[in-house]
């Protein structure tokens, strides 16, 4: 990673207050993100509450990133930190999908695909050095 | 000489600076000792020093110097030689000059200063000498932190001890001080310096002193300081707090009028600052100035003080006005520092020099105020600037008001007449008539920004009264002129607060407010010469009591109103104003106590309940007036229910006694006799039940009798042994009267019990409840009679299933004195021999002839299911009454309802499942504590222990039958047993025996898990492994049996019927972590899996945990997750 940070200073939103407990977990909050590990997503309002659909029924869960910048280089990273997160805390019935917020990023399509790919979030999770960052 | 020898040991180690300090510290202690004990003298140490002081190796000197002076320290309340002290003391000034040793020279000096009412003192031209020494000689800034500080200390001393030396000394100490200040920067030091120049401000008053003439330079050195801010928060500067030396700072500032034409305008402009600490430091600190720089210095700055005060208060107040219950009390907005500080300062400005107030008087803020107030009818109108505008100018007018009776007066005849005139209030002439002017078609405006500021000055002005009254040499007329406005207007504000609180609909709470705020203000003034008089004050109970009796629902202003009575009432308590005391009983007493004696009100019973309770119990007269009226009603209502069969009187018995048992008990200690009135009306509701004979109508009433009983118990329990036992007698009394006396003939044999089936009537039922609680409140001193045909009384009618007589005979074994072997004989033997007299069937035979009948029934020999059930719930009460005083006898019940528990009893079949089920029950009973008796409310005797006592007779019991059992269904009730006396044991007795309890409890959680039933039991159990798994005393036995504990808690992460069951097993799970990695880990994969499953639990809390759990398990492997 590079040792200069990309978005050096980014605008930390306010937590929201009372948020409706609905039925389905929402663990994400303390995901911390890659690049500023002292704050979470939602801080930076990379996730929302919004941006997480969950179907019950039907066993799904979409999760929408918008990253901080159009040039971010880790949102493979962070949703691959989501991804191990919800595998962790939802039952195996759940088939998740991660995606990035279209517009939001320059290479969107190509992340999208990389975050698709199943064999390839499979082999990630079990690099050690993604393991570590998860843990 | 052996002492002498020692010395110079001591000597060497101490001047040895390669040595430890613990080293130095002993032998500076030897020293001392033989100092003290008078082995050396003085002066023989400083001959045998002789060497180290003279020397001219400079560290050896130094130390030696230093070790003189701590020896002069040691010394400071023992007698000195004078001669000895005047050549010490010539001694270190001389080495104040030589900076090596200055340390030493230094402390010396501070240890001889510092001697006070002992022989041997410093001469005023030795101290003098020393002053000049150091003046000339020492660079107090160039020294390390420690020497500045003795320095500083030096100065301190000097200054306090020896102020005619010092005046001799004049410029040469101011310099000194100018100079040694100069660039300091260490809280410790800086205290002491502040301090220093507080002492020279005060010891150089005159206008031509070196005070005077150096005040610029000397104000120039502190004044660098203000506002105080730590840079450093943590560390040894810690060690005063911000706050000490800021005040240290603001009484140097104001130690000297000198300083004046400088501080002032600093202080001001600090007072604009931004900063908020700023602010509050130059508010204190002005507030200082004022008292010691004098009025008439003070008198300059007035023009520009006032505008900054003003521009402070503005600042510091919110405009959130809060028209709360809550701030009836209170001004209703929050006070920061700021505000506080400014609103100190500027009372001490008008209370010092009343032609300040000329400036408030005048100010047009303050004048434009009324147009603000008449532009708006209602707060919530305003706009902020204008809230703002009302608030802070009714924070200045009540806080100058306040300061002194002239200021109040000034205030009241500038500013009352103008509001009056803008609230359209008209004031009464000399003959009490209302005076219209000729816009008199105007009625009252009720301006809520006026309303506020009247309240403000009406309540700042009730605090002044007492003070008038105490200081009678004043002329009348300057007293009274507020007082004589404020009566001449009363009843027309009163009248105007009134309508406020009439004219008030449920939305909107600050008409309501405004008004019973108003009325309370105008209750609340003092003594005779209050400016509102006795009819108007009865006019304002009148007012508020009638809106607490006409409201139907608990509204904001029944509360507001309830409130003010009750804040009324205390205030006529706490100034004992017996006029008033007579007309709030007259007025507010007496109707709502009538208004709780009539039945038929539009006011629900509980809230007129809750009124009078409030009310009365501001004063013990009004509490007696209250629980006879209570009486009254309950005897009413009462007799109406049993003559009319009014169901509704008999609900508001139950609210009587519901509001005696939760309102008045719980404030008995607060209220003197009330507990004398109490045990009245526990003997009235005797005399009412006794009374009334017949009842005509029965009726459903559970509740009725529950409440009686707990009032009845509590009263009991509460009153003093004599009190008890006249209420005992008089419920003896009555139930010997009544038909229940009738059951104490019925044998106690098993054809006579069996034809009790019949129940008894609602009467007879409510005395025996009523009787039961007695009993149970009684304390062991009390004397009850005739026990023997009480006991047989209670043990029939346990057994036809009345669980209050069987409380009230545990209660009676546990407390009795000399009659408990007879009441046991009773219980336990005599009834065995009218039991062993009736023929029985074959199998009783087999039963010893000293068998109790009791255990015969709960066995199941005789009787129907019913009395068996009944039975074994009675014993299970006599058990725990005889378990807590610690009595052998618990032994034999205990062993029969083991016996009661075993798959195949004595008699060789088995028991009923239901009778298996209470016997099971009956543990809990017997080692969980009650609410309803014996506890400590109701004295029971408690033997320290008995719990464990308890414990280790029966665990072995239970365990060895749950080994041997044979059928399901009793080895399930046997656990359930088991599973009550461990969970109710403390958890330091389980952790003693964990080695021996885990696998039965392990056994008992899986037997338990299979019927709901149990969930409950199932629960307490799994807190109790719980409480093992992480005590460092069960680690060893839960490490061995780990297998079967995970396996165990795996399986309840699936209960189905309790959610918490599953919470605490996940979490139980995550808990085993702590064993040994290699304990554990084969069971990852079955744990995993498990949680896993409860991810999907339908409770969040237990999705949660799982995810933790989860989460925490899958890290003890190195890396891969298994997905």
């Amino acid at each position: 990673m590079n040792s200069r940070l990309v978005n050096e200073n980014p605008i930390v939103y306010p937590k929201k207050q009372g948020r409706v407990r609905t039925d389905q977990s929402n663990t994400d909050e303390d995901i911390k993100d890659p690049e500023h590990s002292e704050l979470t997503l939602e801080d930076l309002r990379v996730i929302t509450k919004e941006s997480v659909e969950v179907d019950d029924a039907k066993s799904y869960v979409r999760v929408t990133l918008t990253p901080t910048l159009p040039h971010c280089h880790v949102p493979h990273l962070i949703g691959l930190c989501i991804y191990s997160k919800l595998l962790k805390s939802l039952p195996t019935r759940f088939k998740v999908d991660v995606r990035v917020a279209p517009g939001s990023h320059a290479t969107e399509a190509a992340v999208n695909k990389q975050l698709g790919d199943k064999e390839r979030i499979a082999a990630a999770l079990e690099s050690p050095y993604f393991v570590d960052l998860f843990n | 000489m052996a002492a002498l020898n020692n010395l110079t040991e001591h000597l060497e180690a101490f001047v040895d600076v390669t040595r430890s300090p613990t080293h130095h510290a002993e032998s500076l202690k030897a020293i001392a000792t033989s100092l003290e004990k008078g082995v050396l003298s003085i002066n023989q140490l400083v001959v045998e020093m002789d060497m180290y002081l003279t020397t001219t190796d400079d560290v050896v000197r130094a130390r030696g110097i230093l070790l003189l002076a701590e020896m002069l320290d040691y010394l400071k309340s023992k007698p000195l030689d004078n001669a000895v002290v005047h050549s010490l003391i010539g001694f270190f000034t001389a080495k104040l000059a030589e900076w090596r040793s200055v340390r030493g020279a230094l402390s010396g000096c501070l240890a001889l200063i510092k001697r006070k009412g002992v022989a041997g003192l410093v001469t005023a031209v030795d101290a003098e000498a020393v002053a000049k020494s150091m003046a000339q000689s020492i660079q107090v800034q160039s020294l390390a932190l420690y020497d500045r500080k003795l320095c500083f200390e030096l100065l301190e001393c000097l200054l306090e001890q020896y102020p005619e030396a010092m005046i001799n000394l004049g410029d040469l100490m101011v310099y000194a001080t100018c100079e040694a200040i100069d660039g300091e920067k260490d809280p410790p030091c800086l205290m002491v310096a502040f301090h220093v120049v507080e002492l020279l401000g005060r010891l150089f008053p005159s206008p031509s002193g070196p005070v005077a003439s150096e005040a610029s330079d000397l104000f120039e050195f502190i004044s660098c300081y203000f506002p105080l801010h730590y840079t450093h928060t943590k560390g040894d500067e810690a060690s005063i707090p911000r706050e000490d030396l800021s005040r240290g700072l603001s009484l140097a500032i104001s130690s000297t009028p000198f300083f004046e034409p400088y501080a002032i305008p600093l202080l001001l402009e600090k007072l604009s600052s931004s900063l908020p600490v700023a602010k509050v430091d130059s508010l204190k600190c002005l507030k200082d100035c004022a008292v010691n720089y004098g009025v008439s210095r003070m008198k300059k700055h007035y023009k520009d003080l006032w505008p900054a005060l003003k521009d402070a208060l503005y600042a510091s107040t919110k405009t959130d006005l809060s028209f709360g219950l809550e701030s009836l009390t209170s001004p209703g907005f929050e006070m920061g520092e700021i505000h506080r500080a400014a609103v100190n300062l500027l009372q001490r400005l008008v209370k010092q020099d009343i032609s300040f107030l000329g400036l408030v008087v005048e100010d047009i803020r303050v004048n434009m105020v009324f147009d603000t107030i008449s532009r708006y009818l209602r707060y919530e109108e305003m706009l902020d600037t204008s809230k703002l505008e009302v608030l802070v100018v009714s924070q200045i007018l009540s806080v100058s008001a306040r300061s002194s009776v002239e200021s109040c007066n000034i205030i009241f005849q500038t500013f009352f007449f103008r509001l009056m005139n803008t609230l359209g209030i008209v004031e009464k002439t000399s003959t009490g008539d209302l005076v219209h002017n000729e816009n008199s078609t105007v009625s009252t405006r009720l301006y809520h920004g006026g309303l506020h500021l009247c309240i403000e000055l009406l309540t700042t002005s009730k605090d002044l009264i007492p003070s008038s009254e105490e200081c009678t040499s004043t002329p009348e007329s300057a007293q009274q002129s507020w007082c004589s406005i404020v009566s001449r207007f009363s009843a027309s504000l009163i009248e105007a607060f009134t309508s406020a609180v009439q004219s008030s609909n449920d939305d909107c709470s600050a008409d309501a407010y405004l008004g019973v705020k108003g009325l309370l203000a105008m209750g609340m003034f003092r003594g005779g010469s209050s400016p509102v008089s006795r009819s108007e004050f009865e006019k304002i109970l009148t007012t508020l009591t009638s809106i607490i009796a006409a409201n139907s629902a608990k509204t904001v202003k029944w509360e507001l109103a309830l409130k003010a009575l009750v804040c009324m009432g205390s205030f006529i308590d706490r100034y004992s104003e017996s006029e008033k005391a007579m007309s709030y009983m007259a007025i507010v007493v007496e109707n709502l106590v009538s208004l709780v004696r009539s039945s038929h009100c539009s006011l629900p019973s509980p809230m007129i309940l809750e009124a009078t309770s409030e009310v009365c119990s501001t004063r013990p007269t009004y509490v007696e007036k209250m629980v006879e009226g209570f009486e009254e009603a309950f005897c009413s209502s009462f007799s109406d229910f049993c003559v009319n069969g009014n169901f509704k009187s008999i609900e508001n018995c139950s609210q009587l006694l519901e509001c005696v048992t939760n309102k008045l008990l719980p404030r008995l200690t607060e209220i003197d006799g009330l507990e004398k009135s109490l045990v009245h009306f526990a003997i009235s509701m005797w005399n009412q039940i006794e009374s009334s004979v017949v009842f005509s109508y029965d009726f459903n009433g559970r509740e009725f009798v529950e409440a009686a009983t707990k009032t009845m118990g509590e009263i009991v329990g509460v009153a003093s042994v004599d009190s008890q036992n006249s209420i005992i007698q008089k419920a003896y009394n009555v139930i010997s009267s009544s038909t229940l006396l009738a059951m104490e003939s019925i044998p106690l044999t098993f054809a006579a019990l069996e034809g009790l089936q019949r129940d008894l009537s609602t009467r007879d039922e409510l005395i025996l409840s009523l009787f039961a609680s007695v009993i149970i409140g009684a304390s062991p001193k009390a004397s009850i009679p005739d026990v023997k045909s009480l006991v047989h009384l209670f043990l029939v009618s346990f057994l036809k299933g009345y669980i209050p007589a069987a409380q009230a005979l545990g209660s009676m074994v546990n407390k009795l004195g000399t009659g408990l072997e007879e009441a046991c004989d009773t219980i336990f033997h005599e009834s065995s021999a009218s039991g062993s007299s009736i023929p029985s069937d074959d199998s009783s035979k087999t039963i010893g002839g000293s068998e109790a009948l009791l255990s015969k029934i709960c066995l199941g020999f005789y009787g129907s299911l019913d009395l068996q059930t009944h039975a074994i719930t009675g014993l299970a009460w006599i058990g725990k009454g005889l378990l807590m005083r610690g009595d052998k006898r618990v032994n034999e019940i205990a062993l029969v309802l083991v016996e009661c528990l075993k798959s195949t009893n004595s008699s060789g079949n088995a028991l009923h499942p239901s009778a298996m089920k209470h016997a099971a029950d009956a543990f809990l009973t017997l080692m969980s504590d009650s609410e309803v008796c014996l506890n400590r409310k109701f004295h029971a005797v408690i033997r320290p222990l008995y719990k464990q006592r308890f414990f280790s007779i029966t665990v072995p019991i239970l365990e060895s039958l749950i080994v041997n059992s044979q059928t399901p269904l009793s080895r399930t009730m046997l656990h359930v047993a088991l599973a009550h006396v461990v969970s109710n044991v403390p958890v330091t007795v389980i952790l003693d025996n964990t080695k021996k309890l885990l696998s039965v409890i392990l056994e008992g959680l899986s037997v338990l898990s299979v019927d709901s039933v149990h969930k409950e039991t199932l629960f307490s159990l799994l807190l109790v492994l719980s409480g093992t798994l992480t005590d460092i005393k069960g680690q060893q036995s839960v490490s061995d049996n780990a297998h079967r504990i995970i396996e165990c808690l795996v399986k309840l992460t699936s209960y189905p019927h309790l959610m918490v069951v599953r919470e605490t097993a996940i979490q139980c799970l995550a808990t085993l972590l702590e064993l040994p990695h290699g304990r554990i880990y084969p069971f990852r994969r079955e744990v995993l899996q498990a949680v896993t499953k409860a991810l999907d639990d339908p409770k969040r809390r237990v999705r949660e945990e799982a995810i933790k759990c989860r989460q925490a398990w899958t890290s003890i492997s190195s890396r891969s997750t298994p997905f």
